[in-house]
């Protein structure tokens, strides 16, 4: 045997190469770009609202951040709500105030255009706490006690919006683990802890992903508003070697079909979280952030003869 | 069984199992919220808090009035406290409401779950001031009176009625509310100097009785209607009243001479 035979080819000929962690520090810090990123906006968010409360920060003699995520205002200005918690009050049939519908209106619009889950995976706060779950239970080797179909969650999604109308409450909004924490960090957490416990130990000892990925509602909501978002990961084509590396960092692995996503040249469904960990993986920067309008017309103009 | 109405039983037997646990799981989350709601009537409200099923329902659990409070009173329920989590409420033995007149945490509010047509803070209810008259001081005798002092509807929401006093010549000065014209702002709560306060704030439903619309108080000018009642005539036979003084009349005092 030559050592030639002994390396593996790609769909496109090319050798398979897989993800080498970076031995620098900027190597690494190169590799976590994406994460450090998220973590830091996911932090500010909630210092913010901390700020405004409890330190009085004011920018332009104006509160800086007021509220919570579920529904806030930025220098007493802008109004900025969930939708998805607006969404389940007016089923309850009750109309409310403009200003909380122009808030939904307005995170609706920036996540239509950026992605639905990017609020999964850059805003919300119980995403580092199931990717601490998700780390830990990797380093220790822990397998799924249970699993469910990913597609759970949809269920939950409509027995959300059913149990609104029937209740006469936000169905969600009454027992969610995700508002009980970010409430919790600005305004007191009581035994709000328990919740995010709860989660902590489903994703680490029960299901990998299990909370997001599997149940979590809002999630749900999120990846049908993501379904024609303009930013995407754009997937090309002719340099994918099938090495699999970015589904086994992906929270989300379904989203990455090579097959449909070498049709599409992107990561299309609004499942996809937009996190970036895939990019960074990458051994052959087959995948960078796009836009789904460039993607398309780019796409186009390629020549098919090199698809595998 | 041939084969396809064995798969047409397996698909309907799978859609009743999807729709069961669907159903489980709506039955025991239904009841978390019901539980919930239930502790809502321990909470006292912000100024300006729709009735409660309304309220419960359009309260997105922001905290926007509670950044707003200037005095710290609001709070949002953290899960364990007694009230639904995440809504505004407010302890009035550590803080009450100062009724602000330009009532920030109505304004704050982007929902409507505080009604934007409280436009004065006397009109809010937030509760009312129920005094427990076996540890109130002044009902004991003593001359306290500091909820009426510090009530911001003095004389209105809170009066002070003299009593005569079984054992003594001199009369007891005694606080009473008044539910028209209480706020339930709880600064009396606060002030009242017993070691657990004898006035307190609650939910009127707690409290609050209902005579029922049947009752007419005669005696009183305010009650315009005093004799709606009408019988009813009778049908056929039974019309023609007998003779003499119907029964129940106040016949033992016939023939008394009342000159």
């Amino acid at each position: 045997m030559t050592s030639e035979q002994k390396v593996k080819l790609g769909p496109n000929g090319k050798p398979i190469r897989y993800y080498q962690v970076p031995k620098t520090l900027g190597g690494k810090l190169k590799a976590w770009r994406y994460m450090i990123l998220r973590r830091i906006l996911q932090f500010s968010t909630l210092l913010l609202f901390y700020g405004t409360f409890n330190w009085e920060w004011k920018l332009f003699e104006r509160p800086v951040l007021s509220g919570n995520l579920s529904g806030s205002e930025v220098l007493g200005l802008i109004p900025l709500a969930d939708p998805f918690a607006v969404l389940q009050i007016l089923l309850t049939g009750h109309w409310l105030e403009n200003s909380v519908l122009i808030g939904a209106l307005i995170v609706l619009s920036v996540y239509a255009l950026i992605g639905g889950r990017v609020w999964c995976s850059w805003v919300c706060p119980i995403n580092p706490v199931t990717d601490f779950a998700g780390w830990l239970r990797n380093k220790l080797g822990i397998t799924n006690a249970i699993n469910f179909n990913r597609n759970l969650r949809y269920t939950i999604l409509a027995l959300t919006l059913v149990l609104s109308v029937l209740t006469g409450v936000a169905a969600f909004e009454w027992v969610s683990p995700i508002s009980m924490a970010h409430r919790g960090v600005v305004f007191g957490l009581g035994l709000g802890w328990m919740a995010v416990a709860g989660i902590f130990l489903f994703d680490l000892m029960v299901l990998k992903h299990g909370w997001c990925g599997h149940v979590c509602p809002l999630g749900a909501f999120y990846a049908q508003v993501g379904r024609v978002a303009q930013l995407r990961i754009a997937f090309d084509t002719p340099t994918c070697t099938h090495c699999g590396e970015c589904a086994r960092v992906c929270p989300e692995p379904q989203v990455l079909n090579l097959k449909k996503a070498s049709i599409a040249h992107m990561v299309a469904s609004g499942e996809c979280t937009n996190c970036g960990r895939c990019i960074t993986v990458c051994p052959e920067d087959t995948l960078k952030f796009d836009l789904r309008s460039h993607i398309k017309r780019s796409s186009i103009t390629e020549p098919e003869s090199v698809l595998p | 069984m041939n084969k396809s109405e064995k798969a047409r039983r397996q698909f309907l037997t799978r859609i009743g199992q999807g729709v069961a646990m669907a159903a489980t799981g709506g039955l025991v989350w239904s009841y978390l919220i019901k539980e919930q709601a239930n502790a809502a009537v321990l909470a006292i409200r912000p100024p300006g808090a729709l009735d409660e099923p309304d309220f419960l329902a359009k309260c997105i659990k922001c905290g926007q009035c509670v950044v707003d409070c200037p005095y710290d009173t609001l709070m949002l329920a953290a899960p364990g406290d007694q009230a639904p989590i995440g809504t505004p409420f407010f302890k009035p033995r550590d803080i009450p409401c100062y009724m602000c007149e330009d009532i920030p945490c109505v304004k704050a509010c982007p929902t409507g779950a505080l009604d934007p047509a409280l436009t004065s803070i006397d009109d809010a209810r937030m509760g009312l001031a129920v005094i427990d008259i076996e540890n109130c001081l002044s009902w004991l005798g003593l001359r306290c009176e500091l909820c009426y002092r510090v009530c911001p509807l003095m004389d209105k929401a809170i009066t002070i009625e003299t009593n005569p006093r079984k054992i003594s010549k001199h009369a007891m000065f005694v606080p009473l509310v008044h539910s028209d014209a209480c706020t339930g702002c709880g600064m009396c709560e606060e002030a009242c100097p017993t070691q657990e306060a004898a006035i307190r704030i609650l939910d009127p439903s707690l409290v609050q009785g209902k005579i029922g619309e049947h009752y007419r108080l005669g005696w009183k000018s305010d009650t315009k209607v005093t004799q709606d009642f009408k019988p009813v005539p009778r049908k056929g036979k039974g019309t023609k009243r007998p003779e003499g003084p119907a029964p129940g009349q106040d016949y033992l005092n016939e023939g008394i001479s009342y000159d």
